[in-house]
């Protein structure tokens, strides 16, 4: 296992946790662009514009794209979130130039006009689905009560109202402005011949011109409030319970992923053996997640309607518990051995492994070997866990509860 | 690339199924037991998944709280789960934890409590897992699908009926562990870093001594209403297609199971290029083929607005009716190159490496390596697979719908016009 790392003189990056004695390699495209890094008038169109990548380029036509990744038997997706869209394939070594000329062809797209509108319907179908699915929408009405108008709150899929709305001009200059090479990293893992593959992107993206674009990343100000939203439809009654936490650059990140599991695994945890395991509730879990200059902690509940406020209840005890009933060093022990199995299982698949050095490279951490990752979530103390609960309280969050009821008890210690 | 496959029977019946491979720093496990809730008697539908659940409640020296606590500790990313025929127990960690967590598993397979007082508690994981399908409308969907298109009792959801699972006492559980956690059709199978011959030592001094039991009784047949449309007050229509196919086990399997890749693997499949690429009609279309022992179904599943359900279900009803036409060269040879890099990449993941042993063993009695895999996929052609089409066209379509209001199914080929359009929840005819 070999790291290497090359920079083009645009400013593009390209990292690679090289391991010859892989069977496939992982190769994918960060970039830094997002949700929000959007506007008002532009809603959705990371999310839009990740979809459009794939619809051709001078070279290619959409058909291409999809046959030419099918032929080398690639196994190939996207995905665009609050801050970032990833293009990735996994292969078979032998495919290593043909992929990565590939990917680097379709980040520079054609955005025709006539795919634009044709898109537009997969994209909105995509919105109307995730509607029908539980929380329907409420995990973005979340995100905007608690951070209100920070850019970290911006939906990822846009409305279907912003996305009717969008128009293709719009896209090229969101595409002309953010993949810019600076904002992009070229990741890869498992067997990976290092100088071929840097020697290919200087010369397919060494005429990539930057443009100076820069984000805007202001201090969230997290927000105590509840709301109750009814969906006839829905047969469950969900909440979601949203407050601040470590952020991507904090080195508390460890803590906070050890305290998530101490408190809201789906196994094992205080939520399991308080609400899932008497079988109060269908599910719940807490979970964190990190964003440049954001993190949060994140709380799913799903249970039936008559029983959310008592169990809404009980998931406010246990979060003010989490200070009030100290946590032991058996309950942190047994975390970190499960967070550490994680560690180890993820880190023997080169597409598990592009995610994460990818990953740890955009959010500026540089490299970290597994080893590293091992070695500092050993070194987490039940003192690294009080820090994360003194500077972020828990229970100082953002609550929606979504379902049939129109009558939820606002709970105690909100405003109704 | 092939690895050594071990197999060796206990003296109880349950079979050990190994590969070992010390490259590896994990381990993962899968215990298969025949005791699916195809044998959930009639009267206690999901008696077979509250059974499993009551099983994690306590075993051997431990209790529930042990139990758990014991196996987060040893760090076992576990699964557990019941379908038609099997209950599955998977678990993977760091190979160093592997035999500590067989010996719980030991305990819990053969020695759990079944704890009267926590039976409460287990039914309301059941019945909260039942309510919370109704959210999940596109599976809700599957599980009809099902259940309308095999023969009863095979298109049987593990998931079962709420007031059966209510009434179920904690003899009914007792009761079932016993007929059905048995040794016989039992698999264990292993892959990652292991030695396998401590593996052996170990199995047999753990379920070596399993006592056979006698079996559960025939399974029951249950009458199913016919349903094509499931009213729903959702966003998008939901569609379901199945028709049959061949099982696993079947000489013609790959030929089938090739002919479904054309269909639905990839992005220039055929479904994807038709449905969505070029009309833009849904977000999700896929099909694919959903095997057991003896029967095997292609499922095919779009979801789309209800103002494009009708074209989208032409479309995809066209395309169905279009692969009994045959597949092309550059087609199967696209599907090759994926099937090929998806066998290896399979080498990467002791998970998936020890589902494969047990599906093997299961459906063949036997384990096919890579390279016998590898060989059967070379030796496959676009005449082959054509053929097959050609005696086995896709035809015996089942349908089934979910959303705000049902669509004009397609008459099957001499019907007369008469057909009845589907205009409500349990329209027939078609």
């Amino acid at each position: 296992m070999e790291f290497k790392q090359h920079r083009l003189s645009n400013g593009l990056g390209i990292v690679a946790e090289c391991n010859p004695s892989a069977h496939s390699s992982a190769i994918g495209f960060f970039v830094r662009a997002g949700a929000r890094d959007e506007t008002d008038d532009v809603a959705g169109v990371s999310h839009f514009l990740e979809h459009m990548m794939f619809k051709g380029t001078p070279a290619r036509s959409a058909d291409d794209v999809n046959r030419e990744f099918d032929e080398m038997g690639a196994h190939y997706n996207a995905y665009t979130s609050e801050e970032h869209t990833v293009y990735y394939a996994a292969v078979l070594p032998e495919h290593q130039p043909a992929c990565v000329g590939l990917l680097a062809d379709i980040l520079r797209p054609s955005l025709r006009e006539e795919d634009f509108a044709m898109e537009k319907n997969v994209i909105r179908e995509e919105i109307q689905m995730y509607l029908d699915q539980p929380p329907y929408g409420m995990d973005d009405h979340v995100k905007a009560l608690c951070f209100g108008d920070h850019p970290i709150a911006r939906s990822v899929l846009g409305t279907d109202e912003s996305i009717a709305a969008l128009s293709v001009d719009q896209m090229r200059d969101y595409f002309a402005a953010r993949y810019e090479p600076g904002m992009i990293t070229l990741a890869a893992a498992g067997k990976i011949d290092f100088d071929a593959l840097t020697r290919q992107i200087e010369q397919v993206c060494g005429g990539w011109e930057p443009t100076g674009v820069v984000r805007d990343v202001p201090p969230p100000k997290p927000r105590k409030r509840f709301e109750a939203v009814a969906i006839e439809a829905a047969t469950q009654q969900y909440a979601l319970v949203l407050s601040g936490g470590p952020d991507a650059g904090d080195p508390g990140r460890y803590a906070a992923k050890l305290l998530a599991t101490i408190l809201g695994d789906d196994s094992g945890s205080r939520m399991y053996w308080d609400l899932v395991d008497p079988g109060l509730v269908e599910s719940c879990s807490l979970g964190h997640y990190e964003y440049e200059g954001v993190g949060m902690f994140y709380t799913w509940l799903a249970c039936s309607p008559d029983d959310i406020e008592v169990n809404l209840g009980r998931v406010n005890q246990l979060l003010a518990d989490a200070v009030a009933k100290p946590i032991t060093d058996a309950e942190l022990s047994q975390a970190r051995n499960k967070v550490k199995s994680r560690v180890v299982l993820g880190s023997e698949r080169p597409r598990s492994r592009l995610f994460n050095v990818g990953g740890n490279w955009v959010q500026g951490r540089g490299y970290r070997s597994t080893a590293d990752d091992l070695a500092s979530l050993d070194a987490v103390t039940l003192a690294d866990l009080n820090r994360v609960l003194e500077r972020y309280p828990l229970n100082q969050a953002a609550v929606v509860t979504v379902g049939p009821r129109d009558d939820v008890a606002t709970p105690a210690g909100y405003d109704a | 690339m092939t690895k050594p496959i071990k197999t060796l029977t206990l003296p109880g019946g349950m079979v050990l199924l190994g590969e070992p491979d010390k490259s590896f720093q994990s381990a993962a496990f899968q215990f298969v037991i025949p005791a699916g809730c195809v044998h959930d008697p009639l009267d206690r539908s999901g008696l077979g998944s509250l059974t499993c659940e009551m099983m994690l409640r306590g075993a051997g020296g431990r209790d529930s709280r042990a139990l758990v606590n014991d196996l987060e500790n040893l760090g076992i990313d576990r699964n557990e789960s019941v379908s038609l025929s099997q209950a599955v127990f998977g678990g993977c960690g760091v190979a160093s934890n592997l035999m500590p967590a067989l010996s719980i598993y030991a305990d819990i397979l053969l020695r759990p409590h079944l704890p009267a007082d926590q039976l409460g508690a287990g039914q309301a994981v059941c019945l909260q897992e039942l309510q919370g399908l109704e959210d999940e409308v596109s599976q809700k969907l599957m599980i009809e699908l099902r259940r309308q298109h095999y023969p009863a009792p095979w298109g049987r959801s593990s998931l079962g009926d709420a007031e059966a699972i209510d009434s179920a006492s904690i003899a009914d559980v007792q009761a079932f562990h016993k007929a059905c956690y048995r040794p016989g059709g039992a698999i264990l199978s292993v892959a990652g870093n292991f030695d396998w011959g401590q593996l052996c030592d170990v199995a047999n001094e753990l379920f070596g001594d399993w006592a056979p039991g006698t079996g559960p009784p025939e399974p029951a047949v249950e009458a199913i209403e016919p349903r094509r449309h499931l009213p729903s007050d959702t966003n998008q229509c939901h569609i379901g297609i199945a028709f049959d196919s061949a099982p696993y086990r079947h000489d013609d399997y790959f030929q089938a199971w090739a002919a479904v890749g054309v269909l639905s693997g990839g992005m220039s499949s055929r479904l994807f290029t038709e449905v969505r690429e070029k009309r833009g009609l849904c977000y999700t279309v896929s099909a694919s083929l959903q095997t057991q022992l003896d029967r095997a179904a292609v499922i095919a599943y779009a979801g789309t607005t209800a103002e494009r359900a009708q074209e989208t279900l032409d479309v995809t009803h066209a395309e169905l009716l279009r692969l009994g036409e045959g597949v092309t060269q550059t087609e199967l040879d696209r599907l090759k190159a994926r099937i090929k890099s998806g066998l290896i990449m399979q080498q990467e993941s002791t998970g998936s490496r020890s589902a494969a042993l047990a599906r093997d063993w299961r459906h063949l009695g036997r384990v096919r390596t890579v390279d016998e895999l590898a060989a059967i996929v070379d030796a496959i052609t676009a005449d082959s697979i054509n053929a097959y089409l050609e005696a086995n066209p896709p035809t015996g379509f089942t349908f089934l719908t979910l959303g705000p209001k049902p669509l004009e199914l397609p008459v099957p080929a001499g019907t007369p016009d008469t057909a009845e359009r589907t205009d409500g929840g349990d329209a027939r005819g078609v």
